[in-house]
Protein backbone atom coordinates (compact mmCIF):
# COMPACT_ATOMS: atom_id res chain seq x y z
CA UNK A 1 0.00 0.00 0.00
CA UNK A 2 1.30 3.37 -1.36
CA UNK A 3 1.89 6.01 1.81
CA UNK A 4 0.43 9.08 0.29
CA UNK A 5 2.62 12.25 2.08
CA UNK A 6 1.33 15.34 0.70
CA UNK A 7 3.76 17.48 3.17
CA UNK A 8 6.54 16.96 1.27
CA UNK A 9 5.75 18.99 -1.27
CA UNK A 10 5.79 22.44 0.94
CA UNK A 11 9.26 22.71 1.16
CA UNK A 12 8.68 23.14 -2.68
CA UNK A 13 6.15 26.10 -2.22
CA UNK A 14 8.36 28.47 -3.99
CA UNK A 15 9.04 26.33 -7.00
CA UNK A 16 5.56 25.95 -7.38
CA UNK A 17 4.11 29.26 -6.96
CA UNK A 18 7.41 30.51 -9.60
CA UNK A 19 6.05 27.94 -11.66
CA UNK A 20 2.28 28.83 -11.45
CA UNK A 21 3.18 32.59 -11.94
CA UNK A 22 4.96 31.81 -15.39
CA UNK A 23 1.71 29.78 -16.23
CA UNK A 24 -0.69 32.42 -15.61
CA UNK A 25 1.63 35.22 -17.35
CA UNK A 26 2.03 33.22 -20.18
CA UNK A 27 -1.32 32.25 -20.66
CA UNK A 28 -2.54 36.22 -20.46
CA UNK A 29 -0.27 36.54 -22.92
CA UNK A 30 -0.82 34.04 -25.39
CA UNK A 31 -4.88 34.89 -24.86
CA UNK A 32 -4.27 38.76 -25.86
CA UNK A 33 -2.04 37.68 -28.53
CA UNK A 34 -3.73 35.04 -29.89
CA UNK A 35 -7.11 37.21 -29.32
CA UNK A 36 -5.05 39.84 -32.09
CA UNK A 37 -4.07 36.84 -34.49
CA UNK A 38 -7.56 35.40 -34.06
CA UNK A 39 -9.17 38.95 -35.11
CA UNK A 40 -6.95 39.20 -38.11
CA UNK A 41 -7.86 35.81 -39.24
CA UNK A 42 -11.37 36.08 -39.14
CA UNK A 43 -11.31 39.64 -41.00
CA UNK A 44 -9.22 37.74 -43.21
CA UNK A 45 -11.69 34.91 -43.58
CA UNK A 46 -14.32 37.42 -44.67
CA UNK A 47 -12.39 39.75 -46.81
CA UNK A 48 -13.63 40.89 -50.23
CA UNK A 49 -10.35 40.13 -52.15
CA UNK A 50 -9.98 36.64 -52.48
CA UNK A 51 -6.41 36.42 -52.22
CA UNK A 52 -6.86 37.28 -48.08
CA UNK A 53 -9.44 35.24 -48.01
CA UNK A 54 -6.98 32.48 -48.92
CA UNK A 55 -4.05 33.52 -47.35
CA UNK A 56 -5.99 33.70 -44.01
CA UNK A 57 -7.86 30.06 -44.35
CA UNK A 58 -4.18 28.64 -44.41
CA UNK A 59 -2.83 29.94 -41.35
CA UNK A 60 -6.09 29.03 -39.77
CA UNK A 61 -6.12 25.44 -41.31
CA UNK A 62 -2.13 24.93 -40.79
CA UNK A 63 -2.43 25.90 -37.15
CA UNK A 64 -6.13 24.32 -36.28
CA UNK A 65 -5.17 20.83 -37.65
CA UNK A 66 -1.78 20.02 -36.15
CA UNK A 67 -1.03 19.00 -33.06
CA UNK A 68 -0.10 21.84 -30.64
CA UNK A 69 2.88 19.57 -29.39
CA UNK A 70 4.15 19.35 -32.79
CA UNK A 71 3.57 23.28 -33.52
CA UNK A 72 5.77 23.74 -30.23
CA UNK A 73 8.55 21.68 -30.96
CA UNK A 74 8.98 22.51 -34.87
CA UNK A 75 8.83 26.47 -33.71
CA UNK A 76 11.89 25.93 -31.02
CA UNK A 77 13.93 23.67 -33.77
CA UNK A 78 13.00 23.80 -37.26
CA UNK A 79 11.68 27.69 -37.87
CA UNK A 80 14.99 28.84 -36.34
CA UNK A 81 16.87 26.63 -39.55
CA UNK A 82 14.28 28.14 -42.00
CA UNK A 83 13.71 31.41 -40.84
CA UNK A 84 17.67 32.00 -39.63
CA UNK A 85 16.30 33.91 -36.72
CA UNK A 86 17.08 32.43 -33.28
CA UNK A 87 14.09 32.34 -30.82
CA UNK A 88 14.32 31.55 -26.94
CA UNK A 89 12.07 28.69 -25.74
CA UNK A 90 9.85 31.30 -24.21
CA UNK A 91 9.53 33.51 -27.68
CA UNK A 92 9.07 30.00 -29.59
CA UNK A 93 6.17 28.74 -27.07
CA UNK A 94 4.71 31.81 -27.28
CA UNK A 95 4.53 32.62 -30.94
CA UNK A 96 3.74 28.95 -31.29
CA UNK A 97 0.69 28.95 -28.52
CA UNK A 98 -0.98 32.18 -29.97
CA UNK A 99 -1.10 31.27 -33.59
CA UNK A 100 -2.50 27.91 -32.38
CA UNK A 101 -4.86 30.09 -29.90
CA UNK A 102 -5.53 32.68 -32.67
CA UNK A 103 -6.15 30.06 -35.12
CA UNK A 104 -9.36 29.04 -32.65
CA UNK A 105 -10.45 32.14 -31.80
CA UNK A 106 -10.41 33.06 -35.66
CA UNK A 107 -13.00 30.73 -36.12
CA UNK A 108 -15.31 32.03 -33.09
CA UNK A 109 -14.89 35.36 -33.67
CA UNK A 110 -15.93 34.81 -38.09
CA UNK A 111 -18.66 32.63 -36.65
CA UNK A 112 -20.09 35.33 -34.20
CA UNK A 113 -19.54 38.39 -37.01
CA UNK A 114 -21.74 35.93 -39.14
CA UNK A 115 -24.49 34.98 -36.89
CA UNK A 116 -25.56 39.03 -37.36
CA UNK A 117 -28.66 39.08 -39.31
CA UNK A 118 -27.04 41.00 -42.81
CA UNK A 119 -30.33 43.28 -42.08
CA UNK A 120 -28.04 44.94 -39.34
CA UNK A 121 -25.37 45.74 -41.54
CA UNK A 122 -27.82 46.70 -44.51
CA UNK A 123 -29.40 49.56 -41.73
CA UNK A 124 -26.03 50.94 -41.18
CA UNK A 125 -25.45 51.18 -45.17
CA UNK A 126 -28.47 52.23 -45.70
CA UNK A 127 -27.90 55.10 -43.31
CA UNK A 128 -24.46 55.99 -44.88
CA UNK A 129 -21.90 54.02 -42.91
CA UNK A 130 -18.60 52.81 -44.37
CA UNK A 131 -18.38 48.79 -43.94
CA UNK A 132 -15.50 49.65 -41.24
CA UNK A 133 -17.84 52.00 -39.10
CA UNK A 134 -21.00 49.49 -39.57
CA UNK A 135 -18.52 46.73 -37.97
CA UNK A 136 -17.80 48.76 -35.30
CA UNK A 137 -21.23 50.10 -33.92
CA UNK A 138 -23.25 47.78 -35.38
CA UNK A 139 -22.35 44.51 -35.82
CA UNK A 140 -19.15 43.42 -33.57
CA UNK A 141 -21.39 45.22 -30.45
CA UNK A 142 -24.01 42.28 -30.68
CA UNK A 143 -21.40 39.96 -32.31
CA UNK A 144 -18.97 39.90 -29.30
CA UNK A 145 -21.97 39.16 -27.25
CA UNK A 146 -22.16 35.92 -28.82
CA UNK A 147 -18.78 34.79 -28.88
CA UNK A 148 -17.68 35.69 -25.67
CA UNK A 149 -18.97 32.07 -24.32
CA UNK A 150 -16.81 30.34 -26.83
CA UNK A 151 -14.06 32.84 -26.78
CA UNK A 152 -13.69 32.24 -22.49
CA UNK A 153 -14.17 28.93 -23.40
CA UNK A 154 -11.32 28.21 -25.72
CA UNK A 155 -9.15 30.28 -23.01
CA UNK A 156 -9.57 28.00 -20.87
CA UNK A 157 -8.05 25.48 -23.00
CA UNK A 158 -5.26 27.37 -24.05
CA UNK A 159 -4.33 28.08 -19.98
CA UNK A 160 -4.20 24.21 -19.86
CA UNK A 161 -2.16 23.69 -23.23
CA UNK A 162 0.80 25.93 -21.46
CA UNK A 163 1.43 22.97 -19.41
CA UNK A 164 3.31 21.83 -22.99
CA UNK A 165 5.78 24.69 -22.85
CA UNK A 166 7.51 22.48 -20.12
CA UNK A 167 9.00 20.33 -23.03
CA UNK A 168 10.90 23.42 -24.30
CA UNK A 169 12.01 23.61 -20.74
CA UNK A 170 10.16 27.20 -20.27
CA UNK A 171 9.71 26.79 -16.52
CA UNK A 172 6.05 27.11 -15.76
CA UNK A 173 3.90 24.82 -13.48
CA UNK A 174 4.25 21.42 -14.81
CA UNK A 175 8.12 21.87 -15.33
CA UNK A 176 8.53 23.38 -11.92
CA UNK A 177 6.92 20.10 -10.88
CA UNK A 178 9.06 17.89 -12.91
CA UNK A 179 12.09 19.73 -10.91
CA UNK A 180 10.26 18.83 -7.10
CA UNK A 181 9.25 15.11 -8.55
CA UNK A 182 12.86 13.88 -9.58
CA UNK A 183 14.14 15.82 -6.69
CA UNK A 184 11.16 14.51 -3.53
CA UNK A 185 11.17 11.43 -5.47
CA UNK A 186 7.63 11.56 -4.58
CA UNK A 187 5.85 12.10 -8.39
CA UNK A 188 2.08 10.94 -7.25
CA UNK A 189 1.60 13.89 -4.56
CA UNK A 190 3.81 16.36 -7.05
CA UNK A 191 1.08 15.72 -9.91
CA UNK A 192 -2.12 14.87 -7.71
CA UNK A 193 -1.17 18.73 -6.54
CA UNK A 194 -0.46 20.45 -9.86
CA UNK A 195 -3.91 19.13 -11.26
CA UNK A 196 -5.74 20.68 -8.09
CA UNK A 197 -3.85 23.61 -8.76
CA UNK A 198 -4.82 24.21 -12.30
CA UNK A 199 -8.48 22.78 -11.44
CA UNK A 200 -8.29 25.36 -8.78
CA UNK A 201 -8.16 28.34 -11.04
CA UNK A 202 -10.11 27.41 -13.70
CA UNK A 203 -13.28 25.70 -11.56
CA UNK A 204 -14.00 29.39 -11.05
CA UNK A 205 -13.67 30.01 -14.27
CA UNK A 206 -15.90 28.18 -15.45
CA UNK A 207 -18.45 28.84 -13.21
CA UNK A 208 -17.99 32.46 -14.35
CA UNK A 209 -18.23 31.56 -17.48
CA UNK A 210 -21.99 29.60 -17.49
CA UNK A 211 -23.11 32.36 -15.26
CA UNK A 212 -22.05 34.78 -18.17
CA UNK A 213 -23.60 32.54 -20.90
CA UNK A 214 -27.13 32.36 -18.92
CA UNK A 215 -26.95 36.24 -18.54
CA UNK A 216 -26.33 37.10 -22.29
CA UNK A 217 -28.91 34.37 -22.97
CA UNK A 218 -32.04 36.51 -20.52
CA UNK A 219 -30.08 39.50 -22.84
CA UNK A 220 -31.37 38.28 -26.38
CA UNK B 1 -40.47 66.53 -65.62
CA UNK B 2 -36.92 65.23 -65.91
CA UNK B 3 -35.44 68.69 -65.32
CA UNK B 4 -37.64 68.80 -61.79
CA UNK B 5 -36.81 64.79 -61.02
CA UNK B 6 -35.08 63.91 -57.94
CA UNK B 7 -34.79 60.18 -59.04
CA UNK B 8 -34.04 59.35 -62.51
CA UNK B 9 -32.93 55.85 -63.35
CA UNK B 10 -31.99 54.62 -67.00
CA UNK B 11 -31.75 51.17 -68.53
CA UNK B 12 -31.01 49.40 -65.24
CA UNK B 13 -30.50 45.76 -64.91
CA UNK B 14 -29.38 43.41 -62.59
CA UNK B 15 -28.85 39.52 -62.65
CA UNK B 16 -28.37 37.11 -59.47
CA UNK B 17 -26.48 34.35 -61.23
CA UNK B 18 -28.13 33.80 -64.27
CA UNK B 19 -31.76 34.81 -63.12
CA UNK B 20 -32.77 38.59 -64.94
CA UNK B 21 -34.38 40.30 -62.38
CA UNK B 22 -34.41 43.90 -63.56
CA UNK B 23 -34.61 44.52 -67.63
CA UNK B 24 -33.73 48.30 -68.38
CA UNK B 25 -35.56 49.69 -65.88
CA UNK B 26 -36.31 53.47 -66.37
CA UNK B 27 -37.68 55.63 -64.00
CA UNK B 28 -38.17 59.02 -62.75
CA UNK B 29 -39.46 60.46 -59.44
CA UNK B 30 -40.40 64.15 -59.62
CA UNK B 31 -39.68 66.25 -56.73
CA UNK B 32 -42.08 66.19 -53.60
CA UNK B 33 -43.34 63.26 -55.89
CA UNK B 34 -44.53 60.01 -54.50
CA UNK B 35 -44.12 56.48 -56.55
CA UNK B 36 -45.37 53.31 -55.78
CA UNK B 37 -44.10 49.89 -56.69
CA UNK B 38 -46.44 47.02 -57.03
CA UNK B 39 -46.46 43.63 -58.06
CA UNK B 40 -46.06 40.00 -57.53
CA UNK B 41 -42.94 38.76 -55.24
CA UNK B 42 -40.13 38.04 -57.88
CA UNK B 43 -41.43 41.45 -59.57
CA UNK B 44 -37.66 42.97 -58.86
CA UNK B 45 -39.48 45.94 -57.05
CA UNK B 46 -37.79 44.98 -53.77
CA UNK B 47 -34.11 45.00 -56.09
CA UNK B 48 -34.79 47.86 -58.02
CA UNK B 49 -35.63 49.50 -54.58
CA UNK B 50 -32.29 49.21 -53.65
CA UNK B 51 -30.72 49.94 -56.43
CA UNK B 52 -31.91 53.24 -55.94
CA UNK B 53 -29.16 53.73 -52.83
CA UNK B 54 -27.10 51.07 -54.40
CA UNK B 55 -27.45 48.23 -51.54
CA UNK B 56 -28.02 46.31 -54.30
CA UNK B 57 -25.05 47.06 -57.33
CA UNK B 58 -26.41 47.32 -60.51
CA UNK B 59 -24.89 45.68 -63.80
CA UNK B 60 -25.99 48.35 -66.33
CA UNK B 61 -27.65 51.31 -66.53
CA UNK B 62 -27.78 54.50 -64.63
CA UNK B 63 -29.01 56.02 -61.16
CA UNK B 64 -29.59 59.81 -60.26
CA UNK B 65 -30.52 61.04 -57.04
CA UNK B 66 -29.97 64.25 -57.01
CA UNK B 67 -27.06 65.63 -58.14
CA UNK B 68 -25.38 62.83 -57.97
CA UNK B 69 -25.13 59.88 -60.90
CA UNK B 70 -23.70 56.67 -61.14
CA UNK B 71 -22.81 54.73 -64.37
CA UNK B 72 -22.74 50.88 -64.41
CA UNK B 73 -22.05 48.34 -67.18
CA UNK B 74 -19.06 47.46 -68.94
CA UNK B 75 -15.84 49.28 -68.41
CA UNK B 76 -16.89 51.64 -65.37
CA UNK B 77 -15.65 51.22 -62.07
CA UNK B 78 -17.92 50.38 -59.20
CA UNK B 79 -17.94 53.88 -56.55
CA UNK B 80 -15.87 53.51 -53.64
CA UNK B 81 -17.09 52.38 -50.40
CA UNK B 82 -16.38 56.37 -49.01
CA UNK B 83 -18.38 57.22 -52.30
CA UNK B 84 -21.26 55.23 -51.65
CA UNK B 85 -21.60 55.55 -48.23
CA UNK B 86 -22.09 59.59 -48.60
CA UNK B 87 -24.52 58.87 -51.19
CA UNK B 88 -26.43 56.43 -48.90
CA UNK B 89 -26.85 59.11 -46.04
CA UNK B 90 -28.99 61.27 -48.47
CA UNK B 91 -31.37 58.90 -48.88
CA UNK B 92 -33.01 57.01 -46.24
CA UNK B 93 -34.47 53.14 -46.40
CA UNK B 94 -37.17 51.95 -44.83
CA UNK B 95 -37.00 47.73 -44.27
CA UNK B 96 -40.05 45.23 -44.39
CA UNK B 97 -38.28 44.08 -40.65
CA UNK B 98 -37.45 47.19 -39.04
CA UNK B 99 -33.59 46.15 -38.86
CA UNK B 100 -33.54 48.57 -35.65
CA UNK B 101 -30.27 48.11 -33.77
CA UNK B 102 -31.06 45.89 -30.71
CA UNK B 103 -28.08 47.00 -28.75
CA UNK B 104 -29.44 50.39 -28.56
CA UNK B 105 -31.98 52.28 -27.36
CA UNK B 106 -34.49 54.04 -29.87
CA UNK B 107 -33.29 57.09 -29.15
CA UNK B 108 -29.43 55.85 -29.46
CA UNK B 109 -31.31 53.77 -32.68
CA UNK B 110 -31.90 57.26 -34.37
CA UNK B 111 -29.04 59.36 -33.03
CA UNK B 112 -26.83 56.74 -34.72
CA UNK B 113 -26.60 58.22 -38.12
CA UNK B 114 -26.26 61.96 -37.68
CA UNK B 115 -23.49 60.87 -34.43
CA UNK B 116 -21.34 58.35 -36.67
CA UNK B 117 -22.20 59.30 -40.14
CA UNK B 118 -22.89 63.26 -39.94
CA UNK B 119 -20.14 63.52 -37.37
CA UNK B 120 -22.78 65.67 -35.00
CA UNK B 121 -22.33 66.56 -31.99
CA UNK B 122 -23.72 63.89 -29.20
CA UNK B 123 -26.56 66.84 -27.36
CA UNK B 124 -27.53 68.35 -31.05
CA UNK B 125 -28.01 64.95 -32.50
CA UNK B 126 -30.33 63.88 -29.47
CA UNK B 127 -32.34 67.09 -29.54
CA UNK B 128 -32.23 66.30 -33.34
CA UNK B 129 -33.66 62.46 -32.62
CA UNK B 130 -35.71 63.38 -30.13
CA UNK B 131 -37.37 65.18 -32.42
CA UNK B 132 -38.08 62.82 -35.37
CA UNK B 133 -39.30 60.53 -32.25
CA UNK B 134 -42.22 63.01 -31.09
CA UNK B 135 -42.73 63.19 -35.09
CA UNK B 136 -43.77 59.25 -35.32
CA UNK B 137 -45.43 59.78 -31.91
CA UNK B 138 -42.83 57.98 -29.88
CA UNK B 139 -41.24 60.68 -27.93
CA UNK B 140 -42.29 58.69 -24.65
CA UNK B 141 -40.32 55.44 -25.97
CA UNK B 142 -36.77 56.86 -26.20
CA UNK B 143 -35.29 54.78 -23.75
CA UNK B 144 -36.24 51.70 -24.20
CA UNK B 145 -34.94 49.08 -26.34
CA UNK B 146 -36.25 47.67 -29.44
CA UNK B 147 -37.28 44.49 -27.94
CA UNK B 148 -39.64 46.14 -25.79
CA UNK B 149 -41.56 47.22 -28.83
CA UNK B 150 -44.51 46.20 -31.21
CA UNK B 151 -43.93 45.82 -34.63
CA UNK B 152 -45.91 49.17 -35.38
CA UNK B 153 -43.76 50.95 -33.23
CA UNK B 154 -40.51 49.15 -34.40
CA UNK B 155 -41.13 50.39 -37.91
CA UNK B 156 -41.50 53.95 -36.64
CA UNK B 157 -38.47 54.61 -34.66
CA UNK B 158 -37.03 53.03 -38.34
CA UNK B 159 -38.31 55.84 -40.25
CA UNK B 160 -37.57 58.16 -37.28
CA UNK B 161 -33.55 56.50 -37.74
CA UNK B 162 -33.95 57.47 -41.28
CA UNK B 163 -35.18 60.89 -40.55
CA UNK B 164 -32.94 61.54 -38.81
CA UNK B 165 -30.44 61.61 -41.81
CA UNK B 166 -32.54 64.25 -42.90
CA UNK B 167 -32.52 62.78 -46.50
CA UNK B 168 -33.65 64.19 -50.10
CA UNK B 169 -35.64 60.85 -50.58
CA UNK B 170 -36.89 58.33 -48.93
CA UNK B 171 -37.40 54.43 -49.51
CA UNK B 172 -39.67 51.52 -48.25
CA UNK B 173 -38.82 48.19 -48.81
CA UNK B 174 -42.32 46.42 -47.91
CA UNK B 175 -42.46 48.48 -44.46
CA UNK B 176 -45.66 47.40 -43.39
CA UNK B 177 -45.14 43.67 -44.88
CA UNK B 178 -44.28 42.20 -41.46
CA UNK B 179 -46.86 43.83 -39.40
CA UNK B 180 -50.07 42.54 -37.66
CA UNK B 181 -52.90 43.97 -39.77
CA UNK B 182 -53.98 46.16 -36.79
CA UNK B 183 -50.25 47.80 -36.53
CA UNK B 184 -50.13 48.20 -40.27
CA UNK B 185 -52.46 51.79 -40.12
CA UNK B 186 -50.15 53.67 -37.47
CA UNK B 187 -47.06 52.78 -40.06
CA UNK B 188 -49.23 54.05 -42.99
CA UNK B 189 -50.19 57.05 -41.49
CA UNK B 190 -46.44 58.16 -40.71
CA UNK B 191 -45.70 57.72 -44.13
CA UNK B 192 -48.52 59.43 -45.46
CA UNK B 193 -47.87 62.67 -42.97
CA UNK B 194 -44.26 62.56 -44.57
CA UNK B 195 -45.80 62.59 -48.35
CA UNK B 196 -48.14 65.73 -46.73
CA UNK B 197 -44.86 67.05 -46.22
CA UNK B 198 -43.42 66.60 -49.79
CA UNK B 199 -40.78 64.09 -49.01
CA UNK B 200 -39.44 62.67 -52.28
CA UNK B 201 -40.65 58.92 -51.86
CA UNK B 202 -40.51 55.53 -53.65
CA UNK B 203 -42.62 52.92 -52.00
CA UNK B 204 -42.42 49.09 -52.12
CA UNK B 205 -46.04 48.27 -50.77
CA UNK B 206 -48.86 45.54 -51.28
CA UNK B 207 -51.08 48.22 -49.82
CA UNK B 208 -53.06 49.18 -52.57
CA UNK B 209 -55.69 51.13 -51.12
CA UNK B 210 -52.73 52.82 -49.53
CA UNK B 211 -50.96 53.15 -52.79
CA UNK B 212 -53.73 54.34 -54.48
CA UNK B 213 -54.16 57.11 -51.54
CA UNK B 214 -50.89 58.62 -51.48
CA UNK B 215 -48.57 57.74 -54.49
CA UNK B 216 -49.10 59.92 -57.44
CA UNK B 217 -48.03 57.82 -59.47
CA UNK B 218 -47.82 53.90 -59.59
CA UNK B 219 -45.49 51.62 -61.06
CA UNK B 220 -46.45 47.70 -62.04
CA UNK B 221 -43.48 45.66 -62.18
CA UNK B 222 -43.60 41.87 -63.24
CA UNK B 223 -40.79 39.74 -64.22
CA UNK B 224 -38.36 42.37 -63.88
CA UNK B 225 -40.06 44.55 -66.33
CA UNK B 226 -42.56 47.77 -66.08
CA UNK B 227 -45.81 46.44 -67.29
CA UNK B 228 -47.89 49.49 -66.53
CA UNK B 229 -47.02 53.02 -65.62
CA UNK B 230 -49.18 56.06 -64.26
CA UNK B 231 -51.04 58.36 -62.24
CA UNK B 232 -51.86 56.10 -59.21
CA UNK B 233 -55.49 56.31 -58.88
CA UNK B 234 -55.81 55.70 -62.87
CA UNK B 235 -53.53 52.32 -63.03
CA UNK B 236 -55.75 51.29 -60.03
CA UNK B 237 -58.89 52.30 -60.80
CA UNK B 238 -58.77 51.32 -64.98
CA UNK B 239 -55.70 49.40 -65.78
CA UNK B 240 -55.03 49.20 -69.05
CA UNK B 241 -52.58 45.65 -68.86
CA UNK B 242 -54.30 42.48 -68.94
CA UNK B 243 -51.11 41.59 -66.28
CA UNK B 244 -51.74 44.70 -64.02
CA UNK B 245 -55.54 43.99 -64.02
CA UNK B 246 -54.79 40.21 -63.10
CA UNK B 247 -52.49 41.21 -60.27
CA UNK B 248 -54.86 44.08 -58.97
CA UNK B 249 -57.76 41.51 -58.85
CA UNK B 250 -56.37 39.77 -55.44
CA UNK B 251 -56.90 43.05 -53.77
CA UNK B 252 -60.31 44.89 -52.92
CA UNK B 253 -60.25 48.49 -54.48
CA UNK B 254 -62.09 50.41 -51.98
CA UNK B 255 -59.51 53.65 -51.90
CA UNK B 256 -60.02 53.90 -48.04
CA UNK B 257 -57.13 54.00 -45.65
CA UNK B 258 -56.83 51.58 -43.29
CA UNK B 259 -57.67 52.40 -39.81
CA UNK B 260 -54.90 54.53 -37.96
CA UNK B 261 -55.24 52.66 -35.11
CA UNK B 262 -52.76 54.72 -33.26
CA UNK B 263 -52.02 57.62 -35.56
CA UNK B 264 -49.27 59.48 -33.74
Amino acid sequence: MYQWDFGILWSYRWLFLNGLGVTVGFTVVIVVLGLVFGLFGAFGTLSRFKAVRLLALTFIEAFRCTPILVQLIWFYYALPILAGVEMTPITASALALSLYGGSFYSEIIRGGIISIDRGQSEAGAALGMTPGQSMRRIVLPQAIKRMIPALMNQSIIQFKNTSLVSVLAVPDLVYQSQVAAHDSYRPLETYTAVAVAYAAILIPLTIMVRRGEKRLAVGE
Amino acid sequence: MSDTSKIEIRGLRKSFGSNEVLKSISLDVAKAGVVALIGPSGSGKSTLLRCINLLVTPDGGSVRVGDTRFSFGEGTKLPDVTTLARFRASTGMVFQHFNLFPHMTTLQNVMEGPVTVRRMAKPDAEKLARAQLAKVGLAEKADQYPATLSGGQKQRVAIARALAMEPDVMLFDEATSALDPELVGEVLAVIQQLASEGMTMVIVTHEIAFAREVADRLIFMRDGVVVEEGPARQVIDNPQEVATRAFLSHFHRTGALPPANAAP
